[in-house]
């Protein structure tokens, strides 16, 4: 506090009304997005790994002008040729610009990643949400069900779902939408569960509100946080079923040019000429490490419990 | 040596990115041999925190930057960690509120009473240790001690768990016992009954008793000497009689009008304006003066020291408080 | 203080117990230990008054509570509210009635939710049951209410964590008031906050009685709040019922041995009433899992006879009092 002549009892009135009024400013910001900001300022890791993710969504939007070349543009001439100034990364077997191609391919990976992803969390807090909020019955049901999902590897059901359904972009999305969302539903479903205790539901009961609402307008909104770092956490997971499925053929097709997709075409030349297939590797590795350090600096940030 | 434990001007605070936290500012403590001593405030005081820093238990951002604590006259702050580990447990040892989380649930608390004897007596064997244990468990008051010595911490009743708490602490006859909120937590006829066992104890071993505390009830119940603290600094020291007969600071004065009494008709409860401050931003006087009914324009300014206060109930030792309204030719020397 | 105008019964249980059952039992999951939360519990509550339910843990008074409220049903008998049987009621008009009574909680971080600032914490109820025409109207209620248990109306955009905990209990406390409620029940609302605040709530809630005509059930372990809160006492133990009566009765000539232990118990902030020789209760509180047979306090109370094992005693009528023990 400055220093001020204090001289007599209306000043001392004066003095305790500034003084309240300069506690009552002081709010303690510790909401969510102030926690986030303070991610950013405090972890170097995290913030780097959201530029990269938002660099790759740049390129991926912008594709058309980022791209030095066309990425379906074959060049017999220059097959898979060596990095150089004109193709950064070289030439692929058909001749066409690695650089560019990986561009374009960033727009699969991404909407792979980001699609299915959302899908399967809508999905799973749904399920999670009725499983722990809906009554005994209802929860037996519904983890059980996940329990089956759990139970068999997601690639292998992504697979069959594939094979069914035919291999095609919009088939991916349903496969990998489908498959994944046990995890989500039972994180929901343990949040809901101890959610349902506090006061503040029992409040919102006493009130009389109706349990849907409830469960929308309390019980909702509370698990955003572990959400948030679900979501960014099982987004590489997707992105590398993707690249899997698209490795054994039965996901993404040409012309498309998923990363996946780049790294079956070039194995063959994995000695000779590695980059063909290394480049998008190494795409893949980035995109998936900044997810990754992005879902953990926000874990930490946000919901430092569940580190545990 | 009449004084057990002199805290000195005790300075413990926290640096966090938002700024620096004074938890305790410049706190002076005397504990005498064989006494209980209360140390009473509201929550954010600094009580729990100067118990802290007395056991150097202090985790970041929280550090010790000033003062001393001596015990029996050498200076605990010099020690290094492996000599306290000598001092906790055995010479002082601390009880909390919440003894579940001072438990470990997967062992017995029969095991976990014998590791606190055999940690700091090497030389006890296995059986020896748990006859120790078994006598501790007999003065602490637990019915049936062999059978209790095999369970678990769930097992046992809050009150069983602080009692067994309690054993661990005496079972090393300390010279002195710390106990943070140890009735907070327990119901009232247990309460009752925990603090009956601590004044017991203090009586018969000669421990003393660092009592911290939030209850005025449980001050006047089985405190000697008392210490009020206030946004980090003690407000006001007196005999505990001398205290609630003789009030002298317009903080202590408000904490004793707005708690209802039991035995009291029912007047309208008094309110202390305004709320406990932000540590951060502190007024630049008195730490009390924007709450209080009697500030004067000089309490804005500066900030009192503790002023000796002529006291009315005979031997009742020393009575300090922190307000200019008590000022006299007499001032306390480090402040 | 004014002198209150009391009226007629408001709310009143009727032979209430609830029993929950806890994990356990063989493997089929049969024959599950059960807690027993409340027996045989006829309580009941009059227009106007503060009634004070007293107990330590496990007595059941958390539980009579939500019974009361309907927030948790009963395994047998019933609650009548204004004579109605609330348990019978369909829900459409069990909402009705719910706006006639709430409740306010103990814990101040708990009990708001973190997501909601304090404009939808406090109109939820205005908006739950349609109370205002306009939103405009309804922002100018919840002001008003803010208002009047003391937060600033400035602050109706902030959201909880931005508060202490005493202005959270307002905030609470507004909540609990929006739909001009008869009966408010109490649960604990000063035990988790420092001293100084609790002074400032309890004189609000005062106020807000003398205003409003309210009618409180006041749950509370700390017996010197509810002395200068209560009008009427009522002592629970282990799930039973063991004295009612005035609250200068009951502190000034407690009847039942638990009472006077109860009371005696309490730490009294005057060093010079400390009691050299203070007689205490021995032993800890049973488990409500499996209660004592006869009168539950028996395996506690130093003037235990035969009796007191084998048979509960019946609450009767003594000095103005109900009290259930063999012994008066």
């Amino acid at each position: 506090m400055e220093d001020i002549k204090v001289t007599d009892n209306e000043t001392v009135e004066q003095l305790r009304q500034d003084y309240e009024n300069m506690q009552a400013e002081i709010a303690d910001t510790d909401g969510i997005m102030d926690k986030i900001k303070a991610m950013i300022k405090n972890n170097k890791l995290a913030t780097i790994s959201l530029i990269v993710i938002l660099i790759f969504c740049f390129c991926a939007i912008f594709a058309p002008v980022v791209a030095p070349h066309d990425p379906t543009l074959q060049d017999y001439d220059n097959v898979r040729a060596h990095p150089s100034r004109d193709h950064i990364l070289g030439t692929d077997e058909l001749g066409r610009d690695v650089f560019s191609r990986i561009i374009y391919g960033a727009r699969i990976s991404l909407v792979i990643g980001i699609v299915p992803t959302t899908i399967s969390m809508v999905i799973g807090t749904i399920l999670g949400l009725m499983a722990g909020f809906m009554g005994k019955k209802v929860d037996f049901v519904i983890m059980r069900l996940a329990d089956i999902m759990l139970a068999f590897p997601s690639l292998l059901l992504a697979m069959v779902v594939m094979y069914t359904l035919g291999a095609s972009l919009i088939n991916i999305f349903i496969a990998l939408s489908v498959v994944n969302w046990a995890g989500t539903a039972r994180v929901v479903r343990s949040q809901t569960l101890a959610l349902k205790e506090k006061e503040f539901v029992e409040a919102a009961e006493s009130i009389g509100v109706k349990k849907s609402v409830i469960m929308l307008r309390h019980i909702l909104p509370n698990c955003l946080p572990s959400l948030i770092v679900l979501f960014t956490m099982d987004i590489p997971g997707s992105i590398l079923s993707e690249s899997s499925l698209s490795f054994l053929g039965i996901g993404a097709q040409p012309p498309a040019s998923s990363w996946g997709l780049m790294v079956v075409n070039g194995k063959q030349w994995l000695f000779s000429e590695p980059w063909v297939a290394i480049a998008p590797g190494v795409a893949i590795l980035i995109l998936v490490l900044a997810f990754n350090f992005l879902g953990d600096g926000l874990r930490d940030a946000i919901d430092p419990y569940m580190k545990e | 040596m009449d004084e057990l434990l002199r805290i000195n001007n005790l300075k413990t605070h926290f640096f966090t990115k938002k700024g620096v936290v004074p938890a305790v500012d410049g706190v002076s403590i005397s504990v005498p041999q064989s006494s209980v001593i209360g140390v009473v405030g509201e929550s954010g005081c600094g009580k729990s925190m100067t118990a802290m820093s007395i056991m150097q238990l202090v985790q970041k951002p929280g550090r010790i930057i000033d003062g001393s604590i001596e015990l029996e006259g050498e200076d605990l702050l010099k020690y290094s960690g492996d000599n306290m580990r000598n001092i906790r447990g055995n010479k002082i040892s601390m009880i909390f509120q919440e003894p579940m989380t001072a438990l470990n649930p997967v062992y017995t608390v029969g095991r976990q009473v014998t590791e606190a004897i055999r940690i700091h007596h090497h030389d006890i064997d296995k059986e020896e240790a748990k006859k120790m244990a078994l006598d501790i468990f007999n003065a602490v008051g637990i019915p049936e001690p062999d059978r209790r010595f095999n369970s678990y911490p769930h097992q046992l009743s809050g009150g069983l768990r602080q009692r067994v708490m309690i054993g661990m602490a005496m079972v090393c006859n300390p010279r002195l016992m710390i106990a943070d909120e140890p009735t907070t937590a327990l119901d009232v006829t247990i309460e009752a009954q925990i603090l009956f066992l601590m004044k017991k104890l203090q009586e018969e071993r000669g421990t003393s008793i660092l009592l911290i505390t939030h209850n005025l009830g449980v001050v006047a119940e089985i405190c000697d000497y008392v210490y009020v603290m206030y946004a980090g600094k003690v407000m006001e020291q007196a005999n505990t009689f001398e205290l609630f007969k003789n009030t002298s600071h317009q903080y202590t004065e408000g904490l004793m009008k707005s708690i209802p009494k039991i035995t009291a008709e029912k007047e309208r409860l008094y309110n202390i304006k305004g709320v406990v401050p932000n540590l951060m931003k502190l007024p630049k006087g008195c730490r009390f003066c924007p709450r209080c009914e009697k500030a004067m324009p000089r309490c804005f300014m500066e900030e009192p020291p503790l002023y000796k206060v002529k006291t009315v109930v005979k031997n009742a030792g020393e009575h300090y408080a922190r307000c200019f309204l008590c000022e006299s030719s007499e001032v306390m020397n480090d402040d | 203080m004014m002198t209150k105008q009391i009226g007629d019964t408001l709310i009143r249980t009727v032979d209430l117990v609830k029993e929950f059952e806890i994990s356990g039992g063989d493997f089929f999951g049969r024959n599950k230990p059960r807690v027993h939360a409340t027996s045989n519990v006829n309580i009941q509550i009059n227009k106007g008054e503060t009634y004070a339910l007293v107990g330590e843990s496990g007595c059941g008074k958390s539980t009579l509570g939500r019974l009361m409220l309907k927030l948790i049903e009963p395994t047998s008998g019933h609650v009548e509210f204004e004579g109605i049987n609330i348990n019978e009621l369909p829900s459409e008009e069990m909402r009705e009635i719910r706006k006639k009574m709430q409740i306010i909680f103990q814990d101040p971080y708990a009990s708001l939710n973190p997501r909601m600032n304090v404009y939808d914490i406090i109109a939820e109820p205005l908006v739950t049951h349609h109370v205002c025409k306009t939103k405009d109207e309804t922002k100018e209620r919840v002001k008003e209410l803010m208002e009047r248990v003391g937060i600033r109306p400035e602050f109706i955009n902030r959201y909880p964590h931005q508060f202490s905990g005493g202005q959270r209990q307002r905030i609470g406390i507004a909540r609990a008031l929006a739909l001009q409620p008869q009966l408010i029940i109490c649960d604990e609302p000063v035990s988790a906050l420092d001293v100084s605040i609790q002074s400032q709530i309890l004189n609000l809630l005062h106020d807000l009685q003398e205003e409003f005509n309210l009618t409180y059930l006041f749950i509370s372990h700390d017996l010197s709040v509810v002395r200068y809160i209560s009008d009427r006492v009522c002592v629970m133990f282990l799930g039973k019922v063991c004295e009612i009566g005035n609250t200068e009765d009951i502190f000034g000539n407690p009847l039942h041995p638990y009472t006077k232990f109860l009371i005696d118990a309490v730490p009294k902030p005057d060093p010079f009433l400390r009691k050299e020789n203070k007689q205490l209760l021995h032993g800890d509180i049973p488990s409500p899992v499996n209660p004592p047979t006869g009168c539950r306090f028996h395996t506690r109370c130093p003037y235990a006879k035969d009796i007191c094992s084998e048979i509960e005693p019946e609450m009767n009528n003594v000095d103005n009092k109900q009290v259930a023990c063999h012994l008066i």
